[in-house]
């Protein structure tokens, strides 16, 4: 409840669920608009500017993937998309267009909200951060050392690019597209596997236990993040 | 008839039986005439008169009055059917419009002239084929015919007045009539109207009338009409006296008894026969014995026998084919059989003194008979002459001569080595031994010859003078004589031994094919199937091409063919056959009298319940016909088919039955589970959220902290439900794709744990995954799905301190992912039937889910390609597994 005044647009064509987003974010001392579909989100994202969008991915004309391509052209605010279970695909695409973060309805009130703060936190960081430390977990990004409760963890040259490229977006969702890009080049966007062994091997390595990943979360089908807060 | 007070319990049901058929047939009058002119067509009009006066609704179908100004004046007040015009060469014919009459459908009909020919390309090729039609349809039909047209008097009435009738009507049709009107006119009177130019007369038959139209044949054709019309009403009394068990002078039973021969004369055999049984009132058969001397009868002849059964059994005999060495023999036997008391056979034509030589039939008849009367009947015609028309050996005539020729120079040579030992006339012994082996395996012709030959060689080289033909000692004539003899009986005996193997061979063979297919009927089940075997098993018994007609649907619907040699491709014509096949259950086409000149014959495949379908054959090659004996073993075919047809479509019927009650039974089920589930925790997130807007004093605190946390548990258990809905229904819709990609087997455990997430609890579970499992090749959030959902299962049925164990290991290819669990176990009779939709182990209520979770999780793993198992873990607990190919190319089906 410490964010006062921070601006956020919801679109979705669903009145009941505007309503319940309305209450909860004005509850937390949001400013809440919300627009129905996607033509009036995008009117609304250029008169309003607001700091954080909430995009519905199933809206009819205009669909939310699109809305997202639309907007990040001319605009760089938090992207949160809200979908079902069925849509990996348009999840994926929206991801991919420049959405920061999603949510799988039906979502709980507190899971919205954290999502929400970590979203505005990561767009009011300029990138240049030298450090970043969740739980036990330190990475230092301008000596490229990786320590877990102090200790220095030894990583290959990949690994430690993989876990500087998620905990730069710490919190927020990478696709495997986004990972094999922002890792090995935009070359690499459809070998997975290299990102799959990558990935378990640095959970061996910064994990207390790597069957229950506590740091390097999977989104089934998605990608992955590293835990935020 | 031993007990003559009571009503012969046969004919009572016969009688039965016919009045029943009378109440739904249509009844026939026939007015039956002795000549042309005698008024039958006026006496007909005047009857439908009188029947129109008490009200039934009368037509005509066709009458021909020859403008005769009464018979039209007659016709005027009658409503006239158009005929129906057909196109022949050229010309154009009217004929009776069958289908006009049935779609007017009167109460009577009338139809001059029964025997007429209808042209060709009419539906049936005789009127009286027409008129049985109508009577089918449940029309009474009033008709006119000429005595001279009856089968069986027709070559009576030939010799009578020299003019042979060459359209003829079966006898039955007169049997089966419900009324019969004899029209009479004396003679003198007849030939009044001829010179006065009442009788139509056409111009180019005058010259034949007139010799027809002589007193003489009139008074003997009255008489014959008068006879017949006599023999029917005694028939009529009969019966009425044997229903009604009225005692009289019952003469026995009479049984005859026709042997056919394949000669012309045999027709009039049969005719004779009917006449006699009818005069007799006794049931009659005609016989076919097939000699080994007949095997080999060219085609020709072997249609002669046909035709002449063909006709017999038009005439109302059972005939039957037999095999024998003899025919007196055979036909006796079979006399005794059956109780025949009558044989009918015709007088011999061959030259007396083959008769003295072999005996004739009819001497061996006479002389074996005992108690059975033996009738002679005489004819003259030319003989018949045997042709080796049968293939039997293996090779060509040339080779077989060549080969006797061959046998008497190697007899010659080795009578030659032993001429100085032994005496001439025991040499003979060795050309004897060349006719056997020439009669074995060269046949019949050349064994002669190998007679001939020996007897030649023998003298020429072993009977002194030496190198000449002439012989010095009169003895060796007799070796002459005798090696002749023996050689001749030899061949003889042999050939036909061999013939009557053929013979047998060949009724084996029908046996055994129509045994092959019942057994290959038996094999399959499905209807396809069955149709395949059909029509492979008949094509080549018959070599004949095969159709099959099936109705469209199960039993209703139009004909489709089911064609799958497409050797037969029949046309719009030939198709409107089988259907009409189909409707009347008859058999039509090629060779019957329904259609003769379509391209295939077409049977009804006809069971004791309905028809289920119609057979085409059409020979390949299109000279062929089918003789009785095939016609038969092709009907034994159709009835095996039919029953074969039906077993397959009620066995289709009660696959569907009792697939739709499954069906319903579990969309019964569905619906209970799914209203249940769906509403349990709706329940409980109205009631709280209903609560909370209530408010009071009360709901404060933990309180309200424990009943909004219960709804947010229900909200959850919801969301799953509708989850597993979704899927199952994907699932079985087929929309389910699978977004294949490498996945580390950790990392789905994982991401399966952080779903099911704070459902845990403080559960304790372990994960054990071999080191260096390779990336299989499976799509992540389905499999993930899968993990939530078994183990969600483990922790339902057990404990919630229960430990939950996951391992995962690699087997030959397959990565092994199981899940142990210390919950209740499964049942040993119900390890399978968990993974059926719905299904549930019968717990305590408290544990809820609709028993989807593991029969989609099955449908998820079975699309990889992989399977899924249950069973029970020792010392408590279940343990699923999920095998995963590595090599995953995802299975099809």
């Amino acid at each position: 409840m410490t964010e006062k005044g921070e601006h956020i647009l919801v679109v979705d064509d669903d009145r009941s669920i505007r309503r319940y987003l309305n209450a909860a974010l004005s509850a937390q001392g949001y400013l809440v608009t919300e627009a129905a579909n996607g033509l009036d989100a995008l009117g609304e994202a250029a008169n309003q500017a607001p700091d954080l969008i909430i995009l519905d991915l199933g809206l009819p004309g205009l669909d939310g993937v699109e809305v997202t391509r639309q907007v990040r052209q001319w605009a760089s605010m938090p992207i949160l998309i809200l979908s079902v279970r069925e849509q990996e695909s348009e999840k994926i695409a929206a991801l991919d267009a420049g959405a920061d973060d999603y949510l799988t309805k039906p979502f709980g009130t507190g899971e919205l909200l954290a999502r929400i703060r970590v979203a505005l936190r990561h767009a009011a960081q300029t990138g240049s951060e030298p450090t970043v430390q969740i739980d036990s977990l330190h990475v230092d990004f301008s000596t490229r050392q990786v320590r877990l409760s102090g200790n220095e963890v030894a990583l290959t040259p990949t690994e430690y690019d993989l876990l500087r490229v998620l905990a730069r977006h710490t919190g927020k969702v990478l696709t495997h597209r986004q990972l094999l890009r922002l890792v090995w080049g935009p070359a690499y966007e459809g070998e997975l596997h290299l990102l799959r062994v990558n990935i378990s091997n640095l959970r061996q390595k910064i994990e207390p236990d790597p069957t229950r990943p506590h740091y390097l979360l999977t989104e089934p089908g998605i990608g992955y993040r590293l835990r935020g807060e | 008839m031993d007990n003559q007070d009571r009503p012969n319990p046969d004919a009572l049901l016969a009688q039965i039986q016919s009045e029943e058929q009378a109440r739904t047939r249509g009844r026939l009058k026939i007015f039956l005439g002795y000549a042309a002119g005698v008024g039958k067509t006026y006496a007909m009009l005047e009857a439908a008169h009188q029947r129109m006066a008490e009200g039934v609704d009368v037509v005509v179908g066709y009458i021909e009055t020859h403008r005769r100004l009464e018979t039209e004046a007659m016709l005027a007040d009658l409503q006239v059917l158009p005929r129906k015009a057909v196109e022949y060469h050229g010309v154009t014919l009217t004929e009776m419009d069958v289908t006009a009459v049935l779609a007017r459908s009167p109460q009577l009909v009338l139809v001059d002239e029964l025997a007429h020919s209808n042209a060709p390309g009419s539906l049936h090729s005789k009127r009286y084929q027409d008129v049985e039609d109508l009577l089918v349809a449940g029309i009474d039909v009033y008709t006119t015919l000429n005595v001279q047209h009856l089968e069986s008097l027709n070559d009576v009435i030939a010799q009578i007045t020299g003019v042979t009738v060459r359209e003829t009507v079966p006898d039955s049709v007169i049997d089966v009539a419900a009324e019969i009107e004899l029209i009479d006119l004396p003679p003198e009177e007849l030939l009044r109207r001829l010179r006065d130019g009442k009788v139509y007369v056409p111009e180019q038959a005058a010259r034949a009338l007139e010799k027809f139209f002589r007193k003489g044949n009139l008074t003997a054709l009255r008489e014959l009409t008068m006879r017949r019309a006599a023999e029917r009403v005694d028939d009529q009394m009969r019966a009425y006296m044997q229903t009604r068990a009225i005692p009289g002078p019952w003469p026995a039973a009479e049984r005859l008894l026709v042997c056919v021969s394949p000669s012309p004369l045999a027709e009039r055999l049969v005719r004779a026969a009917r006449r006699l049984a009818d005069e007799l009132n006794a049931e009659w058969q005609a016989i076919y014995v097939e000699t080994p001397d007949q095997v080999r009868l060219d085609a020709g002849l072997r249609d002669q026998v046909a035709r002449t059964l063909q006709l017999a059994e038009d005439l109302g005999a059972y005939t039957t084919t037999l095999t024998g060495q003899s025919v007196a023999a055979s036909v006796l036997q079979y006399a005794r059989e059956h109780n025949v008391t009558k044989i009918i056979a015709g007088k011999p034509l061959r030259p007396r003194w083959r008769e003295l030589l072999s005996g004739s039939v009819v001497d061996q008849l006479i002389h074996a008979s005992g108690t059975i009367d033996i009738y002679v009947i005489s004819g003259q015609t030319e003989p018949i002459t045997l042709t080796d028309s049968v293939k039997k050996h293996r090779f060509t005539p040339g080779t077989r001569y060549a080969g006797s020729l061959l046998l008497v120079t190697s007899a010659t040579a080795l009578s030659a080595l032993f001429q100085p030992y032994i005496s001439p006339t025991n040499l003979v012994m060795i050309y004897l031994l060349a006719v056997l082996l020439s009669a074995i395996y060269l046949g019949r012709g050349p064994s002669l010859l190998t007679s001939f030959l020996s007897v030649l060689a023998f003298d020429f080289f072993f009977v002194p003078p030496f190198l000449t033909f002439v012989v010095d000692d009169t003895e060796y004539l007799l070796t002459f004589t005798g090696l002749l003899a023996v050689g001749l009986v030899i061949s003889q005996l042999t050939a036909r031994v061999r013939d009557q193997a053929e013979a047998a061979r060949r009724r084996e063979a029908d046996t055994a094919a129509l045994y092959s297919l019942s057994r290959e009927l038996a094999a399959v089940d499905t209807l396809g199937g069955i149709l395949n075997a059909i029509v492979s098993s008949i094509g080549q018994t018959f070599s004949r091409q095969v159709a099959i007609y099936l109705p469209e649907g199960q039993s209703e619907g139009p004909l489709r063919l089911f064609n799958p040699s497409v050797e037969l491709e029949p046309d719009e014509n030939e198709e409107a056959l089988a259907g009409w096949v189909y409707e009347h259950g008859q058999p039509a086409g090629r060779g019957t009298d329904t259609l003769p000149a379509a391209q295939a014959r077409y049977l009804p495949l006809k069971t004791a319940k309905s028809v289920v379908g119609v057979l085409g054959v059409r020979p390949k090659d299109p000279a062929s016909v089918l003789g009785p004996e095939q016609r038969r073993l092709l009907e034994a075919f159709a009835s095996q088919s039919a029953l074969a047809i039906e077993r397959a479509q009620l066995a289709e019927q009660a696959r569907q039955a009792q697939l739709l009650q499954a069906t319903e039974k579990l969309q019964t089920a569905l619906l209970n589970s799914i209203s249940h589930d769906l509403r349990t925790p709706l329940v409980s997130i109205t009631g709280v959220l209903s609560s909370l807007k209530e408010g009071g004093p009360g709901l404060q605190g933990s309180l309200q902290a424990s009943l909004v946390d219960t709804a947010l548990e229900e909200a959850d258990r919801l969301n799953r439900l509708v989850g597993n809905l979704l899927d199952m229904t994907r699932l079985e819709s087929g929309a389910l794709s699978l977004a294949r990609e490498p996945a580390d087997i950790q990392d789905v455990i994982g991401a399966a744990l952080d779903q099911l997430g704070s459902r845990l609890g403080n559960r304790p579970v372990s994960v054990h995954i071999e080191s260096d499992l390779p990336l299989v090749p499976i799509d992540f959030v389905l499999i993930v799905h899968v993990l939530v959902n078994i183990i969600d299962n483990a922790m339902k049925y057990s404990p919630d301190d229960a430990p939950i164990e996951i391992l995962a290991r690699l087997k030959e290819q397959i990565v092994e992912i199981e899940i142990y669990d210390r919950g209740l176990g499964i049942p040993q009779e119900d390890l399978e039937r968990v993974f059926e939709k719905f299904y549930r182990v019968h717990r305590p209520e408290s544990i809820t889910g609709t028993g989807l979770g593991l029969s989609i999780s099955k449908g998820i793993v079975e699309a990889h390609g992989g399977k899924i198992w249950a069973h029970n873990r020792p010392g408590g607990g279940s343990i699923l597994t999920l095998a995963l190919p590595v090599e995953g190319t995802p299975r099809h089906d």
